[in-house]
C-alpha cells in the first residue's frame, strides 16, 4: 500500500522532471529561432514573470480567474438549486440545459469570447458566464439523484425547508457538484487566457500573444510555461479542497470497493 | 382521491401537548392510533396498482402492536401512510382523532432500508442530532439524549464513526437510536431487527419493551418473525391476501414482564405463535 503510494508519487513528480531535463539538453545548442534553449526561456521566465510583470499581469490574470470562477460556482450552485426545486425556474431553464448537455463545455468558449468587450469587468463576466453552466447542470443532476429514502427521512423527522436544502440536499449532491466545479475550473482557465489574448494588452495571455507576434519566442515560451505551472497549481489546490469536503464520499466509495 | 382530507389540521405543539389540551387527552376509549378502512392505490388509470384494500385496526396508548404478513403484502406501504409520507387513497388513519395528512410531530419511523436512511456524510452522533436541531434543545439535553440512545443500542463507542464504516446490524441500530433520541410518543419500526445477530436481537426486543414502559411509548412494529411478534406484542395484526386485508387481530395474553427464556417457553406462547402461523400459512 505505502510502496504503491511512493511509487506513484515518484512517477508523478519524476516524469515532468525528466521531460524538462530532456528539453533542457536537446535545446541547449538550439539556433532555431522558434525553439530557443530552455535556459534562455527560464532566464526570461524569471525576468518577466517573477519581477517585472508579476503584479501587473500575473496577479491580474489570477485575480480574474479566481473572481470569475467564484462567481460561477456560487451562481451555478444557486441556479441549479432553483432549477431543481422551483417549478417556474425549471420550466425556463430545463430546455436550455437539454440544449447545453450535448455540447462539450469547451465548445461554448467561442460564444463567450465573441461576447468579450474590453476591460477587466467584461473579462470576469465572460469567465463567470462560461464557467457557470457545467456547475449548474451538475447541481441539477445531483439534486435529482438524491434518493427518495433520504428525503422521506427528512420529512418524517420534520426538518425545515432550510434544513432540507442545506443539510440534506446540498451534502447529498456535493459529489456531483464537485465534478461540475472541476469542469467549470477548466473552462474558466481557458476563457481567462483566451479573453486576454483577444481583448486586452494586460495579463499572461496578452503578454504571451504579444511576444509571439513580435517574434520574441523565448518570452512566448516563458508565458506558456507559466500558464502550465499555474494550471498545475490550481488543480492541486482544487484537489485538496475536494479531498477535504468529500472525504466521507471518498471513504465510503473505497469501503464499497473493498467489500 | 376523494378521501384526501383538508391539508392542514392544527398540529399540536410537542411541548404543550400534555398541559394545555385536556380535551384531547387520551382516554381509555379513544385509541391512540386509529386506522379505519384505509386503502392505498399506487398510480392511476391503467397502471394503477391497489396494494391495500381495506384495513381497519387500532393501537391504544402505551400498547405494542406487531404487524405480520407475507413479503410484498403492503406492510411498508401501510407504515408510510401512517407516517404521513403517502396520502391514503380512501379511508383514513388518525392520531387521537386527528386525521394524518403529513408527518405527525409525535411520531418517529425506523425505515426498513436502514442503510439508505442514514446520512453518509454525517457521523453517527450527527445523524442523531440532525432531527433534533429544530427542537432547539439545550446543549446538555441534546448530549444526554444522544448518549443514552447510543448506550441503549450498545453503540456508545461508535459515535464518531460514519455509517458506512459500520456493519449492517450496527447501521440498523443507529437508525433505531436516532428514533429513540427523538423521543417520539409513537414509534413505528419497519423490520427493525432483521439484520442483527440473535443475541442483539433479543437485547433490542427487550429494549423495545423497556422504552414502552419507561416513556409510555406507543409502538408499532412490522416483522417477519412470528415468534418475535408474539413475544413483543399486546396484539398482532395479521395481514394477508392481495390487495392487503386484515386477516385477524390476535390478542396476545402473555403475562408481563416478558422474559426471553420464561415467556418463550410458556405453553401459551406456543399456542399463540401457532395461531398466527396458521393464519399466515393459510392459502390466500
Ligand atoms: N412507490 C411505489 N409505487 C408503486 N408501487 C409500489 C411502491 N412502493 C411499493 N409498491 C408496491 O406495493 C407492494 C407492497 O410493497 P411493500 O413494500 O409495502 O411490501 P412489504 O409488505 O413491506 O414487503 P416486505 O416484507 O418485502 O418489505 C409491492 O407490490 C410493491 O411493488
Ligand atoms: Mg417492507
Amino acid at each position: 500500500m505505502r510502496n504503491v503510494k511512493i511509487r506513484n508519487w515518484v512517477i508523478g513528480a519524476g516524469t515532468p522532471v525528466l521531460l524538462l531535463a530532456a528539453w533542457w539538453f536537446l535545446s541547449a545548442n538550439s539556433t532555431d529561432p522558434f525553439f530557443p534553449p530552455l535556459q534562455t526561456i527560464l532566464v526570461r521566465f524569471q525576468e518577466l514573470w517573477l519581477f517585472e510583470h508579476f503584479q501587473s499581469d500575473v496577479l491580474l490574470s489570477l485575480g480574474n480567474l479566481f473572481v470569475g470562477f467564484a462567481i460561477a460556482a456560487v451562481a451555478g450552485i444557486g441556479l441549479g438549486f432553483a432549477t431543481a426545486l422551483l417549478p417556474p425556474v425549471r420550466w425556463m431553464i430545463d430546455p436550455l440545459i437539454h440544449f447545453l448537455r450535448g455540447i462539450p463545455p469547451v465548445a461554448l468558449v467561442p460564444i463567450f469570447i465573441s461576447l468579450i468587450g474590453f476591460g477587466t469587468q467584461m473579462r470576469v463576466t465572460s469567465i463567470a458566464l462560461a464557467a457557470l453552466f457545467p456547475t449548474m447542470i451538475a447541481t441539477v443532476d445531483g439534486i435529482r439523484s438524491v434518493s427518495n429514502d433520504l428525503m422521506d427521512v427528512a420529512r418524517v423527522y420534520r426538518l425545515s425547508r432550510k434544513e432540507r436544502v442545506l443539510n440534506v440536499l446540498l451534502p447529498a449532491a456535493m459529489p456531483q457538484i464537485f465534478s461540475g466545479l472541476q469542469v467549470s475550473l477548466q473552462v474558466a482557465f481557458i476563457v481567462m487566457i483566451a479573453s486576454e489574448m483577444l481583448g486586452s494588452s494586460q495579463g499572461i495571455g496578452a503578454m504571451t500573444l504579444l511576444a509571439q507576434q513580435s517574434f520574441m519566442t523565448a518570452d512566448m515560451w516563458a508565458g506558456i510555461l507559466l500558464l502550465g505551472v499555474i494550471g498545475f497549481l490550481v488543480n492541486i489546490l482544487f484537489s485538496l479542497l475536494k479531498r477535504k469536503v468529500l472525504s466521507w464520499y471518498i471513504g465510503s466509495r473505497r469501503m464499497a470497493r473493498a467489500a | 382521491m376523494s378521501a384526501r382530507q383538508a391539508p392542514t389540521l392544527p398540529i399540536r405543539n410537542r411541548k404543550s401537548t400534555m398541559a394545555q389540551q385536556p380535551e384531547t387527552r387520551i382516554s381509555a376509549t379513544t385509541p391512540r392510533l386509529d386506522v379505519a378502512h384505509l386503502a392505498k392505490t399506487y398510480g392511476s388509470g391503467e397502471k394503477s396498482h391497489t396494494v391495500i384494500e381495506d384495513l381497519t385496526f387500532t393501537v391504544d396508548a402505551g400498547e405494542v402492536v406487531c404487524i405480520v404478513g407475507p413479503s410484498g403484502v403492503g406492510k411498508t406501504t401501510l407504515l408510510k401512510c401512517l407516517a404521513g409520507l403517502h396520502p391514503a387513497s380512501s379511508g383514513r388513519a388518525s392520531i387521537d382523532g386527528r386525521t394524518i395528512s403529513g408527518p405527525p410531530p409525535e411520531m418517529a419511523l425506523v425505515f426498513q432500508d436502514y442503510n439508505r436512511s442514514l446520512m453518509p456524510w454525517l457521523t453517527v452522533r450527527k445523524n442523531l442530532i440532525l432531527p433534533l436541531r429544530h427542537l432547539k434543545l439545550p446543549a446538555a439535553e441534546l448530549k444526554e439524549r444522544c448518549d443514552s440512545a447510543l448506550a441503549a443500542v450498545g453503540l456508545s463507542h461508535a459515535d464518531n464513526q460514519y455509517p458506512w464504516q459500520l456493519s449492517g446490524g450496527m447501521q440498523q441500530r443507529v437508525a433505531i437510536a436516532r428514533a429513540l433520541a427523538y423521543r417520539p410518543e409513537i414509534l413505528i419500526m419497519d423490520e427493525p431487527f432483521a439484520s442483527v445477530d440473535a443475541q442483539t436481537r433479543f437485547d433490542l426486543e427487550d429494549l423495545c419493551l423497556k422504552i414502552r414502559k419507561d416513556f409510555n411509548m406507543t409502538i408499532l412494529v412490522v416483522t417477519h418473525d412470528i415468534d418475535e411478534a408474539v413475544y413483543l406484542a399486546d396484539r398482532v395484526v395479521v395481514l394477508g391476501s392481495r390487495p392487503a386485508r386484515v386477516l385477524k387481530v390476535v390478542d396476545v395474553d402473555l403475562p408481563a414482564p416478558r422474559d426471553q427464556i420464561t415467556t418463550r417457553s410458556l405453553p401459551d406462547f406456543a399456542r399463540q405463535r401457532t395461531e398466527v402461523l396458521s393464519l399466515i400459512k393459510r392459502p390466500a
